[in-house]
């Protein structure tokens, strides 16, 4: 789930040297935390938003850009959940395992989600057209149980309902 | 700003109001099931019947979030649930007579005549989305009058008095933790927001800031004024973006009227908000990795003391609460601390919102004076299981414990429900049946608070994976009935000598599902005679 921030504005100068403009934005957001290295869990989330997640080049730039060892910066990103060192999936499919979801059947729609796409939790597809993955708690727990589709909540799921989703997905080529 | 300008404001937004009002709840559970679609619908329904004196605005949670989309057409308080776009039409056409084709929910269910709302007074009302529409309810004039007419040692005389405690889970006397940042000595302090609610099962904090934001805002800036902080930080789960969408929009609105700023209501006051996105670690619930988050570096609590009141963000004294402790202080301010203090039970004053889901027929965010029994949310609000029997109800999340059916009289306070081997918590409450394993409940938090460990000190880090093991043994049926006092044990040291909070909670549903539910452990046991 993305999270939205307001855009920086694009000024109209030449584009970033690496060719890349999302490095211009990123830089803007750097500048707004004047660089600071208590900024760095800011700017990652904006890296990530950008990127789509954490390459090691990525995180080595962060890490020159706010004059931090690269080996907090690593530590940072690793730390906590949100934040993704591999490239995720064109399509994203959540499932919560809350505590509410979790009571009301959420291990058999997770079950389902493998089975249909033949990967674990935490994996994409081999064609790297879908990323499935489990949230902790979404906080949606009165709809429970509840699954994201592309950052999409619905609730109130079944197991055959995320199989048709999944499968809808695998023949739309 | 002053004080008639804030009237005015007020004045105006009333004045504006429509004779009717169709209300439509515009939080993250209802959003999901279409609303947004459903509010655009009504709207077009009403500008083709070119009717004026009717206005539809979206609103925050009106709790029953199971039974979403709800609709309240208002001042008749009619409720309809379940609402699709196509629905739309009818709703606008009864209002002249006629039947809505959308199922009618009933206002005078306990779900809702039994709640006392304090905290959520504003939630489901007004338009989170527009501070006019909060100065309309009232808002910001305690933030006026503290700032005005009373000295920051009488802001804090008052929350002591009120009873208030922290409604984070611990408990601990709010009055008493304002004083001691009151006391401290720095040359900057702080106060933070916590708002990263990582409970399973939890989603009060989501709601009262998707409903009410300027009142977390506002309890703040009161609280900032009384300690004698000039910044303050919300740190809110990227997990709930709706949130924190919402926050930064009240944050710019509050800015932008002078209510949060320099000089704030020309009183010499200064006062900023920041927000910082949690990245996704349940430890950064505890007050000291919360911290370290917000500095930017991987949230690891350390030893206390010194407590945040002394030494907190960048050495300097801060004072964090709760989303739910902010949001109580506007009222506390508004109404005195007698009118709050005469709400709850002896040591627990005032009102509890709890997220009230799992195996019930009502789902929702419920708002009840501290005090009722477990059995009155659980039967009497909720309406009960819809199959089966109540089991156990689960309170405070992975910190928390499991309590019986047969103790469901226990009322809800600090203490009585430490009692019995739980938690308040931060307030999820989460129903179990009789097709529930109490044993598969253990496991599935353990697994949680195992993956979440920050791994700083030994206890938490390994005892949470040698107790996960142990559980995955007795659900395999290898464990003996020895293995199960070891459980034990191992659960008492974790939690006696774990460092922080998570650690130390942690084999809370264990020790309570092992006390009340034993014989599933022991339906697991292998019968030592066979072994070998």
């Amino acid at each position: 789930m993305a999270v939205t921030r307001s855009q920086p504005p694009v000024s109209e100068q030449a584009s970033h040297p690496s060719g890349d403009n999302r490095f211009k934005l990123l830089e803007a957001t750097m500048k707004k935390h004047q660089y600071r290295p208590d900024a760095l869990i800011e700017v990652l989330h904006r890296a990530q938003e950008l990127f789509g997640y954490l390459s090691n080049d990525l995180l080595l730039y962060i890490a020159n850009s706010l004059h931090l060892p690269p080996s907090r910066v690593y530590g940072v990103a690793t730390f906590y959940h949100f934040f993704s060192l591999a490239p995720k999936g064109e399509h994203s499919c959540v499932v919560c395992l809350g505590t509410a979801c979790y009571v009301r059947g959420a291990a058999a729609i997770l079950a389902a989600a493998e089975q249909t796409l033949g990967i674990r939790a935490g994996h994409t597809t081999p064609d790297g057209r879908l990323s499935l993955e489990t949230a902790r708690c979404l906080g949606a727990c009165g709809i429970a149980p509840t699954v994201v589709f592309d950052g999409a909540i619905t609730g109130h799921q079944t197991p055959e309902q995320v199989q048709v989703w999944l499968e809808r997905l695998k023949e739309k080529d | 700003m002053d004080i008639s300008e804030l009237l005015t404001i007020a004045e105006h937004e009333r004045t504006m109001r429509r004779p009717t009002c169709i209300r439509c709840c515009t939080a993250l559970g209802c959003q999901s099931a279409g609303s947004l679609s459903l509010k655009q619908r009504l709207e077009e329904a009403v500008a083709e019947v070119d009717r004026t004196d009717i206005e539809v605005i979206g609103v925050g949670c009106m709790g029953m979030c199971g039974h979403g989309p709800l609709v309240r057409v208002d001042p008749d308080g009619v409720l309809y649930e379940h609402v699709h776009a196509a629905d739309a039409p009818s709703i606008v056409a009864a209002l002249d007579g006629g039947d809505a084709t959308a199922p009618r929910g009933d206002p005078q269910h306990p779900f809702f005549t039994l709640q006392k709302r304090i905290v959520l007074e504003n939630s489901g009302i007004i338009d989170p989305e527009r501070i006019e529409s909060y100065i309309a309810a009232g808002g910001y004039q305690a933030l006026y009058c503290v700032l005005h007419d009373m000295t920051p040692a009488e802001v804090i005389d008052v929350v002591t008095r009120s009873g208030l405690r922290g409604r984070g889970g611990a408990g601990y006397p709010t009055g008493l933790k304002w004083a001691t940042v009151a006391k401290s000595h720095g040359d900057r302090k702080y106060v933070v927001c916590n708002a990263d609610e990582g409970d399973p099962g939890a989603f009060m904090d989501r709601s009262i800031i998707e409903s009410d934001p300027h009142k977390i805002l506002e309890g703040m800036a009161i609280a900032a004024y009384a300690v004698g902080a000039d910044q303050g930080y919300v740190y809110v789960r990227a997990e709930y973006p709706l949130a924190i969408q919402r926050l930064q929009r009240a944050i710019a609105q509050a800015r932008r009227l002078g209510l949060l700023g320099a000089q704030i209501f020309d009183a010499g006051f200064t006062f900023r908000i920041d927000i910082r996105v949690g990245a996704g670690a349940f430890v950064c619930g505890e007050e000291t990795a919360l911290m370290a988050s917000i500095e930017g570096r991987r949230g690891q609590p350390r030893p206390r003391p010194p407590y945040p009141a002394e030494s907190g963000l960048w050495g300097r004294p801060t004072l964090i609460n709760n989303v739910e402790t902010f949001a109580n202080i506007p009222p506390i301010i508004r109404n005195g601390a007698e009118w709050f203090a005469a709400i709850g039970a002896e040591h627990s004053k005032g009102t509890k919102v709890f997220a009230l889901t799992g195996k019930i027929r009502h789902t929702g965010l419920i708002e009840v004076p501290m005090g009722v029994t477990l059995r009155q949310i659980v039967e009497e609000m909720g309406g009960g299981v819809p199959e089966g029997r109540v089991k156990a109800v689960q309170t405070g999340g992975p910190s928390g414990g499991c309590i019986p059916a047969a103790l469901l009289d226990t009322p809800v306070d600090y203490e009585s429900l430490q009692r019995v081997g739980s938690i308040m918590g931060s307030g999820g409450m989460v129903v179990m049946d009789d097709a529930t394993n109490m044993v598969d409940v253990a496991h599935f938090y353990m697994e949680f608070c195992k993956d979440e460990s920050c791994g700083k000190c030994i206890p938490c880090r390994a005892g949470t994976a040698q107790m996960l093991h142990m559980l995955n043994l007795i659900r395999s049926g290898q464990a003996t009935a020895a293995d199960l006092a070891r459980l034990e044990q191992l659960c008492i040291m974790v939690k006696e000598t774990s460092l922080c909070g998570l650690g130390q909670s942690a084999p809370n549903p264990v020790l309570s599902t092992m006390k009340y539910f034993r014989e599933e452990y022991e339906a697991f046991v292998r019968d030592e005679g066979l072994a070998g």
